[in-house]
């Protein structure tokens, strides 16, 4: 298959250009609880960018049979359902780490990325664009779940994915963990920090005063 | 686009009978396969706690070394005794506790801040043979933000605990999440629950206590959790307390079996 242009800027749009997270600031709240571990972030990213995909291709298939009144709980309908398919795929064949994720995975349905999508962009596309533009939005939440995870683990339990890079002092090694990483606020500065960062990169992301 | 309302009432019907087959499907298909991650998860946690847990922890190895070393018993909390016409392999101490008809009320305002607890609890014992090696009792107390449940295993003797591990809870990671570093967890070996007057004694203090034989009674703290620190020795003294597993500690203290 040839992906046209238009459609493969649907898909690595979302990484850097205009991230959900960095740049539409959504999905902060999952981005905060989820990211002290390198493991959880992973298959928290891996379940919302199948989420928001199948929800975009869900809502885009009917989008011109459902009646405008009750577009918002038609979406929310169908992304609850693939929340709870997905909670109970992770239930059944990852339970150590659907243990450590909790009420998050079932908190995906009040992610804003996912119903911000759905509305904002699957219901004007056809189902294939809609599709690649659930992965896009969810590989550029990945990203920045994922770079703040490493930053999170590597700093404050002096690990990636459980490996012990820098050992801590309470396993008798040199390295003393910096508390704030493994508190919620540690990721609002990561995040604050990485926005920053990025719009200097990218400086028309500014928002004009 | 405007629509009528029988199309409109007809769509949502329609959506909801199409996502609830998608869920209900999943639910089904996927519910033994749960069900045994839960019995595995717990028999991980009984085998960890008592030492027996196999290096390869393969699901056939867990499942073969608790079948070989470990018994489950339900007991009666308030008198000590067994309860025999129970099967422990379907037995749901949760579902017992949360039930008023199989519950009664805690002691308002105990430190483990426990609100009810169940008539029957369910017991594990390391057996080699016919002989009770050790015995694992569960607990339950709040930490910080969540409520901690675990298991203590206690030597023969019913004082000595030979482990202790919590299986579930919602702690800070680094800081109260660190009642599962191993390091934090070793400390508790060999020290003993109960002084010299039988009353429960062990606690979690703020810095670092003595070594087992000398300092029996203490466990360190963990740093920059004090709450949590401060949950997890109530939640010890409750549940080896008279209101807990106190009954049936006495009796087998004097020799029951």
């Amino acid at each position: 298959m040839v992906m046209q242009t238009k459609d493969l800027k649907v898909l690595t749009d979302p990484l850097f250009e205009n991230n959900p997270i960095a740049l539409q600031v959504l999905g902060v709240c999952s981005a905060l609880a989820v990211t002290t571990k390198m493991e959880t972030a992973i298959v928290m990213s891996i379940a919302l960018t199948v989420v928001t995909a199948f929800s975009n291709m869900a809502v885009s298939l009917i989008r011109n049979k459902v009646p405008s009144s009750i577009r918002i709980i038609t979406q929310l309908v169908i992304i609850a359902s693939l929340v709870i398919i997905t909670d109970q795929i992770l239930k059944a064949f990852l339970f150590d780490i659907s243990k450590q994720l909790s009420v998050f995975v079932g908190l995906i349905i009040t992610n804003c990325i996912v119903m911000g999508r759905a509305e904002g962009f699957a219901m004007q596309n056809p189902p294939g664009r809609s599709f690649l533009d659930g992965i896009g939005n969810g590989l550029g939440y990945s990203v920045v779940l994922l770079s703040v995870a490493s930053i999170r683990e590597l700093f404050g339990s002096g690990s990636l994915f459980g490996i012990t890079l820098l050992k801590p002092v309470t396993e008798g090694g040199w390295y003393t963990p910096n508390g704030l990483m493994v508190l919620a606020p540690g990721a609002f500065f990561i995040i604050g920090l990485g926005i920053w960062a990025l719009r200097t990169w990218k400086p028309e992301q500014v928002e004009e005063d | 686009m405007s629509h009528s309302n029988a199309y409109i009432v007809g769509f949502a019907g329609a959506v909801c009978i199409i996502c609830s087959i998608f869920v209900a499907g999943s639910a089904v298909a996927l519910k033994d396969r749960q069900e045994a991650n839960k019995v595995l998860d717990r028999q991980k946690n009984v085998l960890a706690v008592a030492g027996k847990l196999p290096d390869n922890a393969t699901p056939d190895a867990v499942a073969q070394a608790f079948e070989t070393n470990i018994r489950a018993r339900v007991v009666d909390l308030q008198s000590g005794e067994y309860v025999e016409d129970v099967d422990p392999a379907t037995f749901d101490q949760r579902s017992m506790r949360d039930d008023p008809a199989t519950s009664h009320a805690a002691p308002a305002g105990n430190a483990a801040k426990v609100l009810r607890l169940p008539n029957e609890g369910l017991i594990y014992q390391v057996v080699d043979g016919d002989k009770v090696e050790m015995v694992i009792l569960p607990v339950e107390g709040k930490g910080l933000w969540s409520t901690l449940y675990g298991f203590v295993a206690l030597d023969d003797d019913m004082n000595t605990i030979q482990g202790l591990t919590f299986y579930e809870h919602a702690e800070t990671p680094g800081l109260g999440g660190e009642v599962d570093n191993p390091r934090w967890k070793a400390l508790w070996v060999g020290r003993e629950v109960f002084d010299k007057s039988g009353e429960p004694a062990i606690e979690v203090i703020k810095g670092q206590a003595g070594p087992a034989d000398s300092d029996p009674h203490r466990v360190d703290g963990l740093s920059g959790a004090t709450l949590t620190s401060r949950g997890v020795s109530a939640l010890m003294q409750f549940w080896m307390g008279d209101d807990g597993w106190g009954p049936y500690i006495d009796r087998m203290q004097k020799g029951g079996a």
